[in-house]
């Protein structure tokens, strides 16, 4: 008897608690799983820091449509599993309106089919090209592909005269799939692909694969990876005595690179988002307010930024524009007015997105940087 | 080629004198203690890490190091007696998680207190490399391997030659029997920790300005530490040694001469094989079971 | 009565569900346990009552994995088919693998297991055209069990919860069979065990191949319920998590493993909300756990109530005897 009694007044109570909840205008709720801790530590890091201080802003000024806006985020640590798990407790148990998220490529790939299950727009800041291709409905992405890096470095090396290249590349995601579209496009570009070798992301010594680069013929070395093994390989080079251009990734557009590589990094080139040499763009670069608006709030909140931060505030500005213009929180609509996503300015460049590209950068967003006196100076 | 392979075996005894260390650190509290501590590994990061921080406080480098060092032995005389010494009498598989519990806290701890990147110490004497019969290494590389043979050398003598090092000895022999002739065993214990502790912070500050450093770091140097200790023979500190040079060189010829996307597969195969063929290590005791 | 407590957790995992329906920690973080409790309680038998170490053990739940990840998407085989053909796989290299290296004792058994473990960690990486790489494989299509078709979350809870029981009641009868038994003296002296003309070495084989056997079946299932396999899920920090869950839960008990799985995976799922204090949380938790409950929490805990009641119930005793002597006095 009194058991009932207990039940019917809990009923009572969760039912005043549900309607309560519902007259109050209640916070959009984006989700985001990203790598805190693990290898790729150091991507998700400033993803994280960025997301939270643009929430913040938004939230300053009053959130979207009048409602807060409630960031819900876990960390996967870099394993695929533990960013398919978080992503079903984001969807069930957090019931977030929106996804942004997945620092690697792994992450994300793994979650595609759970999101796309679920019907509910997500934003990768991830690289591989095999996030939007083919194109599925929910998923967009907002960081170069690995493949607009190869490209880039292949024209740059074709504008040098080179065509005789050495491959060096780590075991993680990342490197694989850089790997792969480097020796995709090499042919496209007429490039001679002379070495192709390998390493583990936590080795601390790559000279003996170094030497075997040194004895081919190869004019330049393309390096694909993140994290601390570039910086050692490019210092093994300086040790061998290889005087031949050093060609990196975007992975290692981050002040860190520097830092770690010390004096072998001078000279090494790479393509970067615009980000890092914000300062070097001409006035006229309709990018250039967006980018030192956000590396002057950043830095002075966290130090220097990395375009991997960049990515994260891209992610979150296109869902919150795409938010605004859905007026409201309706999944289908915010994915119809994320695809719809033209002549956003963000850090990686401009965005234009279409039913057939859920991405909408072109080469143009990526500028060729090499590191002189221990800075990125632009080489176009 | 010859040139080639050369160049090889430098990095590869490089390497293999930094896996050497850590291996070391292995031995001395398997000695003493008949335990695997795999936290040694995460020893080897906060020494390196340690040194970094105080370094960009200010210390000059050499005071630094010598902090440091400290330092991380301190940490592992706490763990002994804060996590070990209580557990006192319980089986080795307990111990092993123990240590990996301990491992787990300490990465916790260092990346809160310098955060997730990787962080570089300067060289101690310049990035300009020698030239060594063709082959090329940083100076770097020498103070690795001075540093080795130096440590080496004096664990050897320790353990030999003092009384002190006779006793710990002794603890991993027979403890019952220690006890009975007079020595303090839970101050045995203490002691390994503490130096095998300051033992791996010193292999970690030699190794950083080639190896970088990041909370993490120690993950993949207490593997590599534990494997050459196993293939040495384990409680043996000198075939910790061998197993570590062994391990790095394998590593190297096996990347350089067959397939450097394999060579960690190719150096565990051949640990393999060696176990395999040698149940106790190339360098270690045979022991009869008792009923 | 021998598998009462069989019953009682048979009873538990059909309940959950009923009494919490769609929930999250019910369903996702259920099958989660589900597939960490089949790991556990295989390598249990290894390991508590072989007394054998394995380091290696994510190796073979990688082996069912990935058989039937690249059998179902690259050759269209069927779900039970591939599930099978990974069991032969991992079964056979098990087999092979027994013999040299469970001659090996102690730390050099660990480290064996260990680097076997690696090398196939190293080719689910390297091996790229067969595995995918590092990114994995993905669009492993649901399972098909006899026209039914797993799909949803609340589906595989059951699935999961099935083949969980199963491995449960079979560990549960191996432990009681002549190999349980021999099993457990090759554990208490390996040469006192031959001395009596139990062929140890067959005995540590058959262990080692049926504890390799459920890994990869919790392997396979692993595969279709993610639809997605990448290697770090059968890294050595995997193979580390499996022992950490024995040896938590209580080693030689069936129920402590499974006990150990559900609670580590619990407490990790639990402790992402602490963020960056994480890793401090749970190394400090592991440590506190193995000091003040060395045979583990499963073990620890019902000896500890076991102990409490005996307490209770001899001050009881006590105390009603005073009572008779009061009154007799009286």
């Amino acid at each position: 008897m009194l058991i009932q009694r207990l039940i019917r007044i809990f009923i009572a109570i969760m039912l005043l608690a549900g309607v309560n909840g519902v007259s109050a205008a209640e916070p959009i709720k984006i989700g985001t799983f990203l790598t805190v801790t693990g290898p790729a530590a150091f991507l998700g890091d400033p993803e994280l820091k960025t997301l939270q201080m643009v929430i913040e802003d938004l939230n300053a000024k009053g959130g979207l449509n009048g409602r807060k806006i409630e960031l819900v985020h876990y960390d996967t640590g870099g394993n695929a599993r533990e960013a398919l798990n978080f992503v079903k407790r984001l969807i069930q148990k957090d019931q977030v309106d929106l996804i942004v998220g997945g620092t690697t490529s792994g992450d994300s790939l793994a979650v595609i089919p759970e999101v796309e299950k679920a019907r509910i727009p997500l934003i990768s800041l991830a690289g591989a090209v095999e996030i939007i291709e083919p194109v599925r409905k929910w998923v967009f992405k907002v960081a170069h592909t690995d493949r607009m890096a190869a490209a880039k470095i292949f024209e740059d090396l074709r504008k040098r005269g080179l065509n005789k290249v050495a491959l060096i590349t780590g075991d993680g995601g990342f490197d694989k799939s850089g790997r792969e579209q480097v020796l995709k496009l090499a042919p496209e570009y007429g490039m001679t692909l002379v070495a192709d070798e390998s390493y583990g992301n936590k080795d601390t010594d790559m000279t003996t694969q170094l030497t075997k680069i040194r004895a081919t013929d190869a004019q330049a070395i393309i390096n694909f990876g993140f994290g601390q093994a570039p910086a050692i390989v490019t210092k093994n080079i300086k040790q061998l005595g290889i005087n031949l251009p050093v060609y990196q990734s975007h992975g290692v557009a981050s002040k860190t690179f520097i830092d770690l590589a010390g004096e072998a990094a001078e000279g090494v080139r790479l393509p970067a988002a615009a980000l890092v040499v914000a300062e070097q763009l001409p006035d006229t670069d309709p990018q250039k307010p967006v980018l030192l608006a956000y590396k002057k709030e950043y830095e002075a909140k966290h130090g220097p930024v990395s375009t991997f931060g960049g990515h994260a505030y891209d992610g979150i500005m296109i869902a919150a524009e795409a938010i605004k213009r859905a007026g409201g929180t309706d999944k289908a609509k915010m994915r119809d007015e994320i695809e719809k996503t033209s002549g956003f300015i963000g850090t990686a460049g401009v965005f234009n997105m279409t039913q057939k590209d859920h991405m909408g950068l072109n080469l143009y967003a990526f500028k060729m940087v090499e590191i002189r006196d221990g800075a990125w100076k632009i080489v176009e | 080629m010859l040139e080639q392979i050369f160049q090889f075996l430098v990095a590869g005894i490089t390497v293999g004198s930094i896996y050497a260390l850590v291996g070391l650190g292995f031995a001395l509290i398997y000695n003493a203690s008949d335990v695997v501590n795999f936290a040694q590994g995460e020893f080897v990061m906060l020494g390196a890490m340690t040194a970094i921080a105080l370094l960009g406080a200010g210390l000059p480098l050499a005071l630094a190091a010598i902090a440091a060092t400290l330092l991380t032995a301190l940490t592992g005389l706490l763990l002994e007696r804060c996590a070990i010494e209580p557990a006192h009498g319980a089986s080795v598989v307990t111990t092993i998680i123990i240590t990996i519990g301990a491992a787990i806290f300490l990465r916790g701890v260092a990346s809160l207190l310098w955060g997730k990147n990787s962080l570089p110490l300067p060289a101690f004497s310049g990035n300009e490399p020698i030239n060594l019969g063709g082959a090329t290494l940083l100076p770097q590389s020498l103070w690795v391997l001075g540093g080795t043979v130096l440590l080496v050398g004096l664990t050897r003598a320790f353990l030999n030659r003092t009384l002190l090092g006779k006793a710990l000895l002794a603890c991993s022999f027979n403890p019952a029997a220690a006890q009975l002739v007079g020595i303090n065993v839970k101050v045995m214990l203490r002691l390994a920790y503490g130096l095998s502790a300051g033992l791996g912070a010193i292999a970690g500050i030699l190794a950083a300005p080639i190896t970088f450093s990041s909370y993490e770091a120690g993950i993949m140097l207490g593997l590599k530490g534990f494997s050459a200790a196993i293939v040495g023979g384990i409680g043996n500190p000198m075939g910790a040694v061998a197993g570590g040079l062994l391990l790095g060189i394998l590593e190297a010829l096996g990347a350089g001469l067959i397939s450097s996307g394999y060579k960690d597969a190719i150096a565990f195969v051949f640990v393999l094989m060696v176990l395999f063929f040698e149940p106790t290590g190339l360098f270690g005791h045979k022991v009869a079971e008792r009923v | 009565m021998r598998l009462a407590g069989f019953f009682v957790f048979a009873v538990a995992v059909i309940l959950l569900p009923i009494l919490f329906p769609d929930d999250y920690f019910v369903t996702v973080v259920g099958i989660a346990a589900g597939l960490h409790v089949i790991l556990a309680v295989g390598l249990n038998l290894l390991m508590g009552y072989a007394g054998q170490i394995s380091l290696g053990h994510a190796a073979f739940f990688g082996m069912g994995g990935y058989a039937s990840a690249i059998l179902t998407t690259r050759f269209d085989w069927p779900g039970w088919l591939a599930l099978l053909a990974g069991l032969l796989v991992a079964g056979t290299i098990a087999w092979l693998l027994a013999r040299p290296i469970l001659r090996l004792r102690g730390h050099y058994l660990a480290m064996a297991t260990l680097g076997f473990g690696i090398i196939i960690h190293v080719v689910m990486v390297q091996a790229t055209e067969w595995t995918g790489g590092p990114d994995g494989l993905g669009g492993i299509p649901p399972l098909n069990l006899l026209g039914w078709t797993v799909d949803s979350d609340q589906q595989w809870y059951w699935v999961i919860a099935a083949a969980m029981l199963l491995i449960i009641w079979l560990s549960l009868n191996i432990v009681d069979s002549r190999i349980g038994r021999a099993l457990r003296a090759v554990r208490g002296s390996e040469l006192a065990a031959q001395m009596i003309g139990i062929d140890t070495a067959r005995t540590k084989t058959q262990v080692f191949v049926v504890s390799a056997l459920f890994a990869a079946f919790a392997g396979s299932l692993f595969a279709h319920q993610q639809a997605f396999v990448s290697p770090d899920s059968f890294s050595l920090m995997i193979s580390v998590e499996l022992v950490t869950m024995v040896v938590l839960g209580g080693m030689a008990s069936t129920f402590g493993a499974a006990c150990g799985a559900i609670a580590l995976t619990l407490l990790h799922e639990g402790l992402v909300v602490f963020e960056d204090y994480e890793m401090i949380i749970h190394g400090g938790l592991l440590m506190a756990v193995m000091i003040f409950l060395p045979q583990g929490l499963f073990v620890g805990l019902t000896q500890g109530v076991q102990r409490l009641w005996m307490l209770i119930s001899s001050r009881r005793n006590a105390k009603a005897c005073q009572a008779e002597v009061n009154t007799h006095a009286l």
